[in-house]
């Protein structure tokens, strides 16, 4: 590991010198700081890269953290859009920045990049996620069988039973969706679309046996029947999952069960 | 301003002395969305079910009951000139007329008094609000409910 030098920051994130095609541009950050060792309030903070229009969201935040900030807080894993770290709202909408390229998102203007809403921020835009996973514990998400032995083979399942709920399998927890949807943002109470969608995965997976007990569990005040049908969900998904009709399926459940 | 100072709202220098320590930490911030003995109790009913479906089926019927009325009330038969106290007289001889009034007037309020619930659950946010956001809406509704099904079986054409 290399001690961090401090004369290496002015060079960093530079195009190389002599090259008048350079696929750099100058993008402004425009990022929501908090911190609540320093402030009660958040703030605004526009940090300038020369950054290539290819590279992703994420790429700026590394850049401005390793180089210009390091104070700057935000959570990411994999980087690839697969461990639902970085979820965060930019532009007024939540993505995934290891999955959104600045070319996409206009880079002429101002980058606004804030924690996703709905949830306590922590500092900058890292949140606090256990009420996001509290509802989705709340569902069981995981198989329930009434076998009272340990089955010698594997669960046999027909490709058509298996594409059911193939949808609701994409689901990596990021929270883009249950902290896009306005009903969640009032009280947090609502199990949020997440939780649903794990529970759609588990309600109709037919090797499972608890569906009417999970069913139960979203048949609460604060569950399926606080959808609006707002599709901010769906429009916020980053593994393209049908969210709202994922829910819709659910109610469709839950009546045909009852009458 | 020295650094071991701590300002009146606990915030102290971060830079300097932590204000902190393990004898003294920071006072607990709960979660506003924790589920803790305050947070509502979960409901397993079939209410919001019920609801949600009434919503449905009574939106359906009342398209037809709405529009029949808007049309015979303001559109037919020389429209709006056409209604006076002998007209609606008229009309309430019929028990057919009086089913459709009554079905229309109860659909109308039950379901827009539900609409106004789920806005007031979704809008407002502190359970003192909701509470009396909501008692003055079922009043209200309780109210012209009942004077409404009084008015459509008392009703007396030969007042005077």
């Amino acid at each position: 590991m290399a001690t961090p030098v401090l004369d290496k920051a002015d060079e960093a994130g530079r195009p190389e010198p002599g090259f008048a095609d350079s696929p750099y541009i100058t993008v402004t950050f425009r990022i929501r700081r908090f911190n609540p060792e320093v402030s009660a309030e958040a703030v605004w903070e526009d940090f300038q890269l020369e950054i290539d229009p290819k590279e992703r969201v994420l790429d700026g935040l590394h850049k401005i953290k390793w180089d210009v900030d390091g104070t700057l807080t935000f959570r990411r894993s994999c980087a690839h859009g697969i461990c639902g770290s970085d979820a965060m709202r930019i532009n007024g909408k939540n993505r995934l920045a290891c999955k959104t390229l600045i070319k996409d998102i206009n880079p002429e203007k101002p980058i606004t990049v804030e924690p996703i809403k709905g949830l306590t921020v922590l500092k900058d835009l890292v949140v606090d996620m256990e009420p996001f996973f509290q509802a989705y514990r709340d569902v069981m998400p995981f198989l329930v069988t009434n076998d009272t032995n340990e089955p010698t083979r594997e669960r046999l399942q027909s490709a058509e039973d298996r594409e059911r709920f193939d949808d609701t399998t994409k689901c990596i927890l990021c929270a883009a969706c249950t902290s896009s949807c306005p009903v969640f943002w009032n009280d947090g109470q609502y199990f949020g679309p997440a939780a649903i969608v794990n529970a759609h995965r588990f309600i109709f997976d037919s090797r499972d046996e608890a569906g009417e007990q999970r069913l139960e569990i979203l048949n609460d005040r604060d569950g399926v029947w606080r959808c609006r049908t707002t599709f901010n969900c769906t429009d916020a998904c980053p593994r393209g999952i049908e969210v709202t009709k994922a829910i819709q399926e659910v109610k469709r459940a839950l009546i045909t069960r009852r009458f | 301003m020295s650094t071991t100072e701590t300002p009146a709202s606990g915030v102290g220098p971060v830079e300097g002395a932590p204000v902190y320590s393990a004898d003294n930490p920071a006072p607990l911030i709960e979660a506003p969305r924790k589920r803790t003995k305050k947070s509502p109790k979960s409901t397993r009913g079939n209410f919001e079910l019920a609801a949600w479906l009434f919503m449905r089926l009574s939106g359906i019927v009342l398209v037809v009951l709405v529009i029949g009325h808007l049309l015979i009330q303001l559109v037919l038969d020389g429209g709006v000139s056409k209604i006076g106290f002998a007209f609606v007289a008229g009309r309430w001889a019929s028990p057919f007329w009086q089913v459709w009034d009554l079905l229309m007037l109860w659909l109308a309020m039950l379901h827009g008094a539900n609409g106004l619930r789920t806005v007031i659950n979704d809008y407002a946010e502190r359970a003192n609000t909701r509470l009396w956001l909501k008692g003055l809406l079922y009043t209200a509704t309780v109210f012209t409910i009942l004077l409404g099904t009084l008015v459509i079986f008392t009703f007396d054409p030969n007042i005077r």
